[in-house]
């Protein structure tokens, strides 16, 4: 059975529309790490609903890249707690190094930096999201060395861009 | 020393896998209800423990669970809220990574008490890790026959799935949780009705938290009124805290409620007092929903009484002098924090996170994000202060779902403890200009300056 | 039946009949205003909050008040519940607060929109508003697109009240177009380009409370009050075919389903009646449209007085009027 057919079947019978936020996050795994307006018709297909319906979601859901991405997504957390502890500096410094503004794309293709709300890793602040893992305790003088480690194992032609659900990378 | 139960057995070597979680008397709260006990009879454990919902609200556990529709035919559901997102909370994401079977247990009996034949953990979408941590818990419980047909011979089935939400605060709220589930937008429901009588799919469903799930084996091992022995009042059991913030250790901290603040501030069990020995200023004690206390009135209440970590402690004094427990995330600030920038952070959080669907708050926190900016930037006037007061008023308790008031109650306590603050950035732009400005000189009241 | 007391007047409605119908049912003043509840539309309703309402008693089992003001559109009125609507000063002060951020990132654009004249929106601020806003900030601001050949999307106008998602949904087999994004970028779009084209789509333009869809057919043609409305009707295989003709001279202008007195329609119109028929020899003219005499398009029109309409208006004023707990502010015997 395939992974989204096991996902769907977790759900009632006539239920399947439960499972587009899972199949959503397969998706963009799948597809570069972004949900195109083809990439979201095939699943409003899969799950035969409105195209529309998948648009509405997610668009709703701050997870789902709706713009193509780099290679490496960098989400830094900017909420009170992380401020507290400095995300302002990490922010500005990656900025800074690889030249673009939160939001932006380096031009390289390689980095994406996105600013993001409370990660739940108050504990650990400041910190940032890439993929499936949470860099935590960060700092600027670390900086250097998180970003060249991150070039290295996302340099690859399929990076992995993360997903609650097993997606075989190829 | 505390007494410990969520967390006892956090160190112990290899206690995410099944096998060291049972050796460690794991599971044994399964055994005993669905072997020696009615549902009705766990559901009655469970009020007599006290137990109130972890998630924040403090809404008594075992109460919530008597309200669902048992006359219904359709069947019964138990979501259990793992979308952890409240800015300063992080309690569940530690609970689930590191003692999965802990919720796994809970679930098992939670829903047996509930009648529930099929149950989501609806976990938060940026944990993408701990969702395989889950689902490999959820195997192994299925492998030794605590879940799927017929648990421990008993005649009761129960699948157990983990669901993961992409991205949305609001989705911690319970209707939207329940929405998000069925695959929509998570825009929460107008209540009533209530989940309890049509709630995932239109039938009775409940909505509890990690914290709130994974208490219940240890209510139904001891007995809910033991259980009610540990805690002071009407607080009782133990509560994991979320520390962040100003502080040398922080971390996720079970205590017994009712332990003095100043202790958890201070001991090295707990936070280890304020970073860099410098002075505190304030604490948000239950998440950043909660109202902001500054230092004198968070260790003492207006009477001068010391406070406790307690739900009423906490709140003693309503919200002119007190806060609440909250989720129980704890935001600690030492003197160069500034309150104005903190509170301009949590207001561009709720307006980002605000689900547009009513009015007040749609257009309410994007309004109070972009004053806050102004003022905390240097252009700001007098009257925005009284203006900031006058839109959390007016967005407080007229919305759908209580993220107005949590976007509300931070500003309005803000200004209500530190209007000087507010005041000192517009009177004195130029000096607000560095982002830094109070770790370059911590803000001191005028009216000191005067009366020393 | 259940008895319900709304602003200090009984009425007795049907179980299951919401605070809204009730007052409706009482007619007058005492009517919540409604922005996003359409009753012939399911699951309209509780977004807007124009419309909240004290409950200084739930009902006589349980007499307690609510804690909250309540959304009086999808509450059900109980048997002996006590309501305060514009006798309550609470609710008017927070109505006041629903203009003000309902207007925040409104363009106020009357003066060019279409709607102006016939904006739900409109009356709402004028009778319910504050004369200045205190938001300094810069607006939102989106581009004004064509959804379809007949219909304009302003989304800066949109107060998302969902009606026209609703429309698509219940009266169309196939909606393209959604809310997408969320807070207040939130907006209503079909996402990619994309028309929205089937038999009904029309009614999304009549449902909607502000200008934010309006028809491309009568864009900038006349200001509504300048025009005049005449009932009318035609023999339509698709829909009812009963219709107000918008008139100039022997000129169709516009052609629009039948609002009653809240602005809603009951019975939908197709978009062949709608777009396809601006001439008057297609219909049947039964008459003259009646216009509430408080609206702006009802200058120049003389209609018979209604004397049985008159004297049930009278008869509850004067209910209104003993109910009335507000203290007496213009009493000129003093």
């Amino acid at each position: 059975m395939s992974l989204v057919q096991k996902i769907i079947k977790r759900y009632p019978e006539g239920r399947h529309k439960s499972a587009l936020l899972p199949i959503l996050h397969v998706a963009q795994a799948e597809f570069g790490g972004w949900l195109s307006p083809e990439t979201m018709d095939y699943v409003a297909s899969i799950l035969n609903i409105k195209p529309i319906e998948v648009y509405e979601v997610a668009s709703f859901y701050s997870m789902y890249n709706l713009q193509p991405v780099g290679k490496c997504v960098l989400e830094v957390c900017q909420t009170g707690p992380c401020w507290l502890r400095g995300s302002d500096d990490i922010i500005q410094y990656i900025s800074n190094k690889l030249g673009i503004q939160p939001g932006e794309t380096s031009a390289d293709g390689m980095f994406t930096l996105k600013v993001v709300e409370c990660l739940a890793s108050c504990g650990s602040a400041p910190m940032m999201q890439v993929g499936n893992n949470f860099i935590e305790n960060l700092s600027v003088e670390k900086m250097d060395d998180v970003l060249k480690k991150l070039r290295e194992t996302h340099n690859v032609p399929s990076p992995d861009y993360g997903s609650p659900y097993p997606v075989n990378k190829a | 020393m505390g007494r410990k139960l969520l967390l006892k057995d956090i160190n112990v070597p290899g206690i995410k896998s099944f096998e060291v979680y049972r050796k460690q008397g794991g599971y044994a709260s399964v055994e005993k209800a669905l072997k020696t006990m009615s549902p009705d009879a766990v559901v009655e454990e469970v009020k007599k423990s006290g137990l109130r919902g972890r998630g924040g609200a403090g809404f008594p556990t075992g109460m919530k669970w008597s309200f669902i529709d048992k006359k219904s035919e359709k069947p019964r559901y138990l979501i259990c809220n793992a979308d952890e997102s409240e800015p300063g909370t992080f309690k569940d994401r530690f609970l689930m990574e590191y003692i999965p079977h802990a919720l796994i247990e809970g679930m098992i009996v939670s829903s047996f008490a509930l009648g529930a034949k099929t149950s989501y953990i609806y976990m938060r979408g940026e944990f993408r890790w701990i969702f395989p941590i889950l689902e490999k818990a959820i195997e192994e419980a299925r492998a030794a026959g605590f879940l799927g047909k017929n648990i421990l011979g008993s005649g009761y089935d129960l699948e157990l799935y983990v669901h993961s939400g992409a991205g949305a605060y609001i989705c911690g709220e319970e209707t939207a949780q329940i929405e998000s589930l069925e695959g929509k937008r998570g825009n929460p429901r107008n209540k009533p009705p209530f989940p309890a009588i049509v709630g995932l799919y239109g039938c009775p469903t409940v909505v509890n938290n990690v914290e709130s799930i994974a208490a219940v084996p240890h209510i139904l091992n001891m007995g809910g009124d033991e259980y009610a022995k540990i805690g002071i009042g009407k607080s009782t059991g133990t509560k994991l805290i979320s520390a962040s913030g100003h502080i040398n250790k922080p971390g996720v901290y079970e205590i017994e409620l009712g332990l003095p603040v100043e202790e958890f501030l201070n001991s090295d069990e707990y936070c280890g007092g304020v970073w860099k020995g410098r002075k505190l200023k304030a604490v948000i004690p239950g998440g950043s929903s909660v109202p902001i206390l500054p230092a004198d009135l968070f260790l003492k209440n207006a009477k001068g009484e010391a406070r406790l970590m307690s739900y009423e402690s906490l709140a003693d004094g309503g919200f002119a002098s007190g806060s609440m427990l909250g989720s129980g995330g704890f935001i600690v600030m030492d003197e160069t924090a500034c309150i104005v920038r903190n509170l301009w952070t949590f207001a561009r959080f709720y307006h980002h996170e605000s689900c547009g669907q009513c009015s007040p708050c749609r257009e309410g926190t994007g309004w109070m994000e972009k004053v806050l900016h102004r003022i905390e930037h240097g252009h700001g006037h007098m009257h925005d202060i009284d203006l900031l007061v006058d839109v959390a008023k007016k967005i407080e308790g007229n919305t759908i779902c209580p993220l107005g008031d949590a976007a509300a109650w931070p500003v309005a306590s803000a200004i209500r403890h530190f209007r000087e603050e507010f005041e000192y950035h517009i009177k004195y732009p130029e000096k607000v200009m560095n982002p830094k400005h109070f770790e370059i000189e911590p803000f001191r009241s005028e009216k000191n300056l005067v009366m020393a | 039946m259940i008895k319900v007391t709304i602003d200090g007047i009984n009425t007795e409605v049907p179980e299951g009949t919401t605070i809204l119908q009730a007052a409706r049912q009482i007619g007058g003043e005492i009517v919540p205003p409604a922005m996003c509840y359409y009753s012939t539309l399911k699951n309209s309703g509780g977004k807007c909050r124009a419309c909240l309402v004290r409950v200084a008693a739930g009902s006589a089992k349980d007499p307690r008040p609510m804690p909250k003001l309540v959304p009086s559109c999808i509450t059900m009125a109980q048997d002996g519940m006590v309501v305060e609507n514009i006798t309550n000063p609470q609710v008017l002060e927070t109505r006041k607060g629903v203009v003000e951020f309902l207007l925040l990132n409104h363009p106020l654009d009357c003066p060019i929109c279409d709607q102006a004249g016939e904006c739900d929106l409109q009356n709402f601020a004028y009778e319910h508003g504050m004369a200045k806003t205190r938001y300094e900030e810069e607006r939102r601001t989106f581009d004004p697109i064509d959804i379809g050949d007949k219909i304009k999307l302003h989304m800066n106008r949109c107060i998302l009240c969902y009606r026209c998602t609703y429309v698509a949904d219940q009266l169309t087999d196939n909606r393209v177009h959604g809310v997408i994004n969320r807070g207040d970028h939130a907006e209503i779009s079909t996402y990619i380009e994309k028309a929205v084209d089937n038999e009904f789509s029309g009614n999304m333009i009549d449902v909607c409370p502000v200008g934010a869809l309006t028809d491309k057919t009568f864009r900038f043609k006349q200001r509504v009050w300048f025009t005049k409305p005449l009932d009318a009707h035609r023999d339509c295989p698709k829909c009812s075919g009963k219709v107000v003709l918008w008139t100039k001279g022997n000129d169709v202008l516009r052609v629009t389903a039948r609002k009653d007195q809240y602005g809603e329609v009951k019975e939908f119109i197709c978009n062949e009646c709608r777009y396809d028929h601006k001439d008057m020899s297609h219909w049947t003219v039964e008459g003259p449209r009646h216009i509430d005499r408080g609206s702006v398009i009802s200058q120049n029109h003389y209609e018979k007085v209604d004397l049985v309409k008159l004297k049930k208006d009278v008869e509850r004023q004067l209910k209104f009027q003993e109910g009335k707990r507000l203290e007496q502010t213009n009493n000129s015997a003093e």
